[in-house]
């Protein structure tokens, strides 16, 4: 019971907030919003029982994630001026894209097997931590992420020396 | 003679269930006390801490420090906070023309927020009944001080001040970037002890203690913790020679209260953090014939680290950010990462059987192995420096 109702509590504080973000003039308070819906996500997975994906989101969404997007924003030009509209030439076509998106989501979660209370009994961190480095796991989608994040690292380095 | 606080919280359950309340509202009733407990145990503390300080450094400074409250001093002027706190209250809460409201009066409750949260996973002795033991208590502690960042971002940002503005500006650069090395040393310490939870870290080093096996994650971990909780050396959201006061200028009354116990708690809550990661926690002498002595050895060890904190911050002035910066990009995080990468390699040779003193002294002969690299190679860099600097002087002469 308890569990629903924090449920309801924090996905209204997700949809919220995302509905937020898109609508907000401010582009500092979309920001803000924005790490709002991380922190809600963040709720349902320890609703979930996932203490350390909780974790993870809000370490590497809001701590990592939002700060770059926040820095973004302080840097942009003519964010004191007068307040524009959200919504530029491209709408209809990222409003397509977002229904595509979607639909591909619903179509994937769809796919998936319903998940019981009794197949979350195992200890998540530990299974996490050998599928990533398992051969029969996702050890090559996982250093072929971590070759990227170098190669990204690297070139902000080359962009940013001094010459 | 149990655990104080098993004992006390068993005698107040009890007492709930004699009042003839059902199973689940007693525990519920528990939780919330022992969540009022954790919340105010660090506000106490500073509370007693903020005169402490003061009276500590103006010791060092050659002064009296505070010493009468208006009628009446108490001992040592230990009335001090009360009245100020009490003056904090009671002052007129000021909006400045042109702040962004939401954010301004949101960022003081995050920051505090918080600075408390990180309490919850503090084990304060061998059973854990205030507080929880999560399995990711480390990570977790780090998740949430990786958020106060947003506090003083919105703090600066809604100020609707240059000096401000700046101050987040620099609170970026500075918390994001002394957080790699801090992750990267507590990551040292999960490693070698099997878990992230902060009772089994504690569990760990019961024959030894980490600070002897990894001195050098010991102080990595210290300094960029000073640089996170912006203690004087690395003073500079609040410089207040450049910045008035830093992201905080315009708050004033209570909301600037909070920003100011913020500080304190977290300042504290670093010394608990470090006690429990590296001076083994509540482990001491006589703890397993006596478990209430781990309630005092961890506050012996939570008072020791503040003073320690006490000491470097009424001591040592305030370094430049490019000197800062870096001091953490080009020392810290490259010798956080060689230790990471050694002592993983190291801690799997080591034999499973090996007992916890074999197994710490080798971790201890590894960290001096890389101190002594690491001075070697920045004694080397620093002497071409010296030398291609002198070979320019003669070039001009």
């Amino acid at each position: 019971m308890t569990q629903q109702i924090l449920f309801f509590v924090f996905g209204a504080i997700v949809l919220g907030a995302g509905v937020a973000v898109v609508t907000v003039r401010n582009i500092f308070h979309a920001a803000l919003w924005l790490l709002l819906a991380f922190f809600g996500v963040a709720g349902l997975y320890v609703l979930l029982e996932a203490p350390f994906f909780a974790a993870v989101q809000l370490f590497v969404y809001m701590g990592a994630i939002g700060v770059l997007i926040i820095f973004a924003v302080m840097l942009t030009q003519g964010i004191m001026k007068e307040k524009q509209l959200p919504f530029n030439e491209q709408w209809w076509m990222a409003g397509l894209m977002a229904v595509l998106l979607l639909a591909v989501m619903v179509y994937v979660i769809r796919q998936l097997p319903a998940v019981t209370p009794q197949a979350l009994q195992w200890d998540s961190i530990d299974l996490l931590g050998m599928a990533f480095v398992h051969p029969q796991g996702f050890v090559l989608p996982f250093e072929l992420a971590s070759v990227l994040l170098v190669a990204a690292l690297l070139g902000a380095v080359t962009i940013a020396r001094e010459r | 003679m149990g655990d104080a606080i098993v004992n006390v919280s068993a005698w107040i359950e009890g007492l709930l269930l004699g009042t003839g309340l059902s199973e689940p509202w007693v525990s519920f009733i528990m939780t919330v006390i022992s969540a009022f407990v954790i919340a105010f145990i660090p506000v106490v503390i500073v509370i007693f801490l903020v005169w402490g300080y003061r009276k500590a450094s103006a010791r060092m400074q050659g002064r009296l420090g505070p010493n009468s409250s208006g009628t009446w001093a108490g001992p040592g002027g230990i009335v001090q906070t009360f009245a100020d706190a009490i003056k904090m209250l009671t002052k007129e809460d000021i909006r400045p023309a042109g702040v962004d409201v939401i954010p301004y009066n949101i960022a003081p409750i995050l920051i505090f927020f918080i600075a408390l949260v990180v309490w919850a996973v503090i084990p304060f002795g061998p059973g854990t009944v205030i507080g929880v033991d999560l399995n990711i208590g480390i990570f977790y502690i780090m998740a949430f001080s990786s958020a106060a960042l947003f506090g003083v971002l919105m703090a600066g940002w809604s100020s609707n001040n240059k000096y401000a503005t700046v101050s987040a500006f620099r609170s970026v650069a500075l918390l994001i970037s002394y957080e790699i090395p801090q992750l990267l040393s507590v990551l040292v310490v999960v490693m070698v002890a099997g878990s992230m939870s902060m009772q089994d870290i504690v569990g760990a080093q019961r024959s030894v203690m980490y600070l002897i096996a990894l001195p050098l994650p010991a102080v990595i971990f210290l300094i960029a913790s000073l640089a996170e909780v912006n203690a004087r050396p690395f003073e500079l959201l609040e410089a207040e020679s450049e910045l008035v006061a830093g992201y905080q200028t315009e708050y004033s009354g209570m909301k600037f209260g909070m920003y100011y116990l913020a500080e304190f708690i977290n300042s504290v809550a670093v010394g608990a953090i470090f006690s429990t990661l590296f001076l083994g926690g509540w482990q001491g002498p006589f703890v397993d014939a006596a478990p209430i002595l781990g309630t005092v050895w961890i506050f012996a060890k939570i008072t020791l680290m503040t003073m320690l904190w006490m000491f470097i911050q009424i001591t040592l002035p305030r370094l430049r950010i490019d000197q800062i910066l870096n001091f953490n990009w080009k020392f810290l995080v490259p010798l956080a990462l060689a230790n990471l990468c050694v002592i993983s390699i190291v801690n799997k040779l080591i034999n499973a059987q090996a007992s916890d003193w074999t197994r710490a002294g080798i971790l201890l002969l590894t960290n001096i192995a890389i101190a002594l690299v690491a001075w070697t190679l920045v004694a080397l860099g620093g002497r071409q420096k010296r030398r291609q600097y002198e070979a320019e002087l003669e070039v001009v002469a």
